[in-house]
């Protein structure tokens, strides 16, 4: 114990040492983001560079005010950290900056697996990332003697075993909350189905087909095994489901299995038996029902250059190897140089390793993302047929893609 | 009053009006009236972490010029209002056609968003408006003919609903309607099923939003009736009881017509509040069941890409609703007020 302080508090001088040496910055930085733990290590990281303002205003409403914030001229943030779907809505408006001559100056350190490009050019630079995948109850799995499921089929058998077992009768858990978290659920089904949400090349939906219907069915039969509350219910409901010892297995994500695994919110029996799976198939596909997230950070279009490069170095700073130690080490899976993982980070390691698609960075894919999350639930409960909701989606996507000058 | 003197009088709340509230609906009305100019769609190569794949992007340059130019946007007309996501006029046309009846008639409009939005909208403005105005009417009677001493504290706690923010107060309600909640449990034990659930519901979260809107707005009611019931004329009630006019006859002939001016001022208030019902739909996670139009102007915005133009539409709808609503109350006030 006493050494490992010691070597903490080392890691804490050396730390502190390399990031003075290494930052100084000639104009002001100011952040908006996601509120997070992992986020705040960035942000705290990028606070330690002197020489100018760095200030943050990081909030779970971050999406809400990250495009007006960054529209104006000087912009009042001069970077966001986003996600894969968010990028896109800061590009939309044109108000980031390709990053390419600031990397050629300033960043040749910076590894080539963490920018996005697109089109050639680097418009973020990505520092973590997330996926869903299977949590499970090691030792439920055992009483009815059933292995770790890899498909959807699987784990529908395993929980009508655990429910004919009288362990518990709903024994699935997931995020289907109606909106963006049912909405999500989908893009994973149907990707692990093998669909396309669009024509090739352009903004014409095609989600009405027989992968659709088929996602929406496996999605209906995990329904009838999760508690009939679960049209309201979120990642948080669903982990806490799962932690009260109701739930035995469900796909979450990457970032909340720490929360799950660890002693607070759960019985010892629950906690110490939660234990984290790879991603699974489903209908005997190979492309795993999951995608591939990333969080990174931008530049803003509409500041001068002087904050420009103060807030790359900033940034910079922030997602550097300096900023893990132990305990920020547990916040995330950080893609960054020094980086160990442990035991619940493995899900997104092998939603990686699987192939598992990243979330398209499609301009009109919001859209998507809000009408499905607007009409799926008809379906779920029973109100009309998976093609009537699929068609609904189309309809209220094709509006509003019209609207905003797609199609 | 002398008009100059009455014009200086209201010219400070008629400029904040106008730059508080008819500006911005100008602004609204004229945002609805646009749509997005074309986007040029490139397909490029992203490469993110996990590899790279051919995807799409906006070509900015493409359209910049013109954006500099039009700033709003191309001139759309009433385009926004007709589409779809809006008041959908070819959808209900088609529908009319070829429904067979009444009944495949309206559950096809309930699949159209702006419909489904408004009738629970309306079903709630229509239900918890007359509730509230009775209930509160009650509490004010009730509390008024309590002795002195405990009036105090029984206004305290008949207002305490009104008090708590509603999104908490709601969020309160929707975690002892959970079916391991208080009142949940409550229910399962009244109907003895114990699989029933107010959220999974589609009737059952109606009633519940239902309930909260009347919870949380009987104690505006009451207070302004019981401001009112201060009001009522002593000498009136005691002619009324010399004539031995019952407790019943005395409220129902001397409190309730003194009373109605403000009854009025109630409606008005409560019709517009409960057309714009939005925050319990969001605290009880209801919009799976119930949408209103306010809910969708949030639900528009609220996306990874705005939908200003759709949000604007339906802000204009709401507006155009509220008048609707309001047009039989304003017209009996300006009927009254035209006979003095």
């Amino acid at each position: 114990m006493f050494l490992k302080q010691i070597a903490l508090a080392g890691g804490f001088a050396l730390m502190s040492g390399t990031t003075i040496a290494a930052c100084e910055i000639t104009g002001d930085v100011s952040i908006v983001g996601n509120e997070f733990p992992a986020i705040h290590t960035v942000a705290g990281g990028a606070a330690q560079c002197t020489g100018g303002e760095v200030k943050s205003n990081l909030t779970a409403d971050h999406q809400k005010i990250n495009v007006a914030g960054m529209q104006g001229n000087p912009a009042e943030y001069s970077s966001a950290i986003i996600a894969n779907s968010s990028l896109v809505a800061l590009m939309n408006e044109d108000v980031v900056r390709p990053l390419d001559d600031l990397i050629a100056e300033h960043g040749q350190d910076i590894p080539k697996n963490q920018l996005i490009t697109i089109d050639g050019k680097v418009m973020a630079v990505a520092f973590m990332a997330n996926a869903q995948t299977l949590a499970y109850r090691k030792d439920v799995l055992e009483e009815i003697g059933v292995d770790v499921p890899a498909t959807y089929e699987e784990m529908i058998a395993a929980a009508e075993k655990i429910r004919a077992a009288g362990i518990s009768e709903n024994p699935i858990g997931g995020a289907y909350k109606a909106g963006w978290n049912l909405a999500e659920e989908f893009v994973n089904m149907y990707y692990g189905h093998g669909g396309e949400f669009f024509a090739p090349g352009s903004a014409e939906v095609a989600i009405n087909n027989e992968q659709g219907v088929a996602a929406l069915n496996v999605m209906k039969e995990l329904t009838t095994y999760m508690n009939p509350d679960y049209l309201t219910h979120d990642s948080n409901a669903t982990s806490a489901e799962m932690e009260a010892g109701n739930v035995m297995l469900m796909n979450m994500w990457g970032s909340r299995m720490g929360v799950l695994m660890d002693d607070e919110g759960a019985e010892e029996q629950v906690y110490t038996n939660i234990t984290v799976g790879g991603p699974l198939t489903v209908g005997g596909g190979s492309t795993p029902a999951s995608t591939l997230w990333w969080d990174g950070w931008t530049v803003a279009k509409n500041i001068s250059d002087e904050d420009a490069v103060a807030t790359f170095l900033a940034m910079k700073n922030g997602t550097s190897p300096a900023i893990l130690n132990d305990e920020t080490m547990g916040q995330a899976v950080w893609m960054i140089d020094g980086y160990t993982p442990a035991p619940v980070n493995e899900g997104v390691f092998a939603a990686i390793a699987a192939k598992t698609q990243s979330y398209p960075m499609l301009p009109y894919m919001g859209l998507l993302h809000t009408a499905l999350g607007d009409n799926l639930a008809d379906f779920l409960q029973g109100k009309e047929s998976a093609e009537q909701a699929l068609s609904d989606t189309e309809a209220a996507y094709t509006a509003a893609a019209k609207e905003k000058g797609f199609l | 009053m002398k008009h100059k003197s009455f014009f200086w009088f209201v010219l400070p709340s008629a400029l904040a009006m106008l730059l508080f509230i008819f500006l911005p609906i100008i602004s609204v009305i004229i945002q609805s009236l646009h749509v997005d100019h074309e986007q040029v769609i490139r397909t490029v190569e992203t490469c993110d972490l996990f590899g790279c794949k051919q995807s799409t992007t906006i070509d900015q340059e493409a359209t910049a010029a013109l954006r500099e130019a039009k700033p709003l946007g191309q001139f759309a007309g009433v385009r926004t209002y007709l589409d779809r996501n809006h008041l959908a006029v070819d959808e209900v046309k088609s529908t009319w056609d070829g429904s067979k009846g009444w009944r495949e008639f309206g559950s096809q409009m309930l699949n159209l968003p702006f419909y489904k939005a408004i009738s629970f909208t309306l079903a709630f403005t229509f239900v918890v408006t007359p509730l509230v105005i009775i209930l509160g009417f009650i509490i004010a009677v009730a509390v008024n003919s309590a002795t002195r001493k405990i009036r105090g504290p029984l206004i305290f706690f008949s207002l305490l609903p009104m008090m708590i923010t509603p999104l908490v107060g709601a969020l309160i309600l929707f975690w002892m309607v959970d079916a391991r909640g208080v009142i949940g449990i409550a229910l399962q034990h009244l109907a003895g099923n114990p699989e029933l659930s107010v959220k999974a519901s589609t009737p059952l979260m109606w009633i519940m939003l239902m309930v909260y809107g009347v919870w949380h707005s009987a104690p505006f009611a009451f207070i302004v009736y019981y401001a009112g019931l201060q009001t009522v004329s002593q000498d009136t009630l005691e002619a009324a009881r010399v004539d031995g006019a019952s407790r019943w006859l005395q409220i129902r002939h001397v409190v309730i017509p003194h009373l109605l001016p403000l009854t009025t001022f109630i409606a008005l208030m409560q019709l517009m509040d409960n057309f714009r019902v939005f925050e319990p739909i969001v605290s009880f996670a209801a919009s799976a069941h119930a949408t209103s139009l306010s809910w969708a102007i949030f639900n528009d915005l609220g996306g990874e890409t705005r939908q200003l133009s759709s949000a604007a539409a339906t802000s204009v709808l709401t507006i155009l609703g509220v008048a609707i609503l309001l047009m039989p109350v304003l017209v009996r006030t300006w009927r009254e007020f035209d006979r003095k």
